[in-house]
């Protein structure tokens, strides 16, 4: 599976997002270092769900980190993430 | 002295500590390089670790933290959070209230 589709599935699975948006940024970091060839290394994710309420920021980055400790430790060189519950309105957009 | 003794030694004695890929002056890397230009903006004097120039660092401030990924930001001792969490900070005007109630000097006013 690639690697973007196992990360949207980890994620479901872990949080049950109302709103996921996975992307693969890779292609935005070509050449640069830790990137290589195929891609799939730069990753960002903008979550909503009930499971970060309450939470911190630091909390709510350390659950989806825990989530996708495998990823992080294998290919995955880069993770951006935006990560909010419900009533914050979604992360904010720049 | 162990790795997690250096990481300790260092966060406990400057107020406000990046590690980073590369350098302040040169960051190799677009994340690092966007928790500069916030600390700079601020005016905030900071320590920057260059986690390239040491495997043993890079790893080590991984495990020390449990966070998985460079930057880190601390200040007095404490994580505050990687480059998403501290732009997030910066844009709601979290960094520069937590900077002040830590008593860290920063030339910019809080706007």
């Amino acid at each position: 599976m690639e690697t973007r589709a196992r990360i949207s599935e980890k994620l479901t699975a872990a949080f049950a997002p109302v709103r996921l948006v996975v992307q693969d940024d890779s292609h935005l970091h070509a050449g640069h270092a830790g990137s290589r060839p195929g891609g799939e290394t730069h990753f960002s994710v903008d979550i909503v769900s009930e499971a970060f309420r309450g939470k911190s920021r630091i909390e709510r980055h350390r659950m989806v980190n825990i989530a996708l400790a495998e990823e992080l430790a294998g290919g995955v060189h880069a993770l951006a993430i935006q990560a909010a519950a419900p009533e914050d309105g979604g992360p904010a957009r720049e | 002295m162990s790795i997690d003794q250096f990481i300790e030694g260092e966060v406990k004695s400057n107020d406000v500590v990046l590690f980073m890929k590369g350098t302040p002056q040169f960051p190799m890397c677009g994340f690092s390089g966007q928790v500069v230009q916030i600390l700079d903006h601020l005016g905030v004097s900071y320590k920057g670790l260059n986690v390239l120039d040491s495997e043993d660092l890079r790893n080590g401030i991984k495990t020390y933290s449990k966070w998985p990924t460079i930057p880190q930001l601390y200040v007095k001792g404490e994580f505050v959070g990687g480059c998403d969490i501290i732009r997030e900070m910066f844009q709601a005007g979290e960094l520069q209230s937590l900077l002040k109630d830590k008593g860290v000097a920063a030339k910019a006013a809080a706007t």
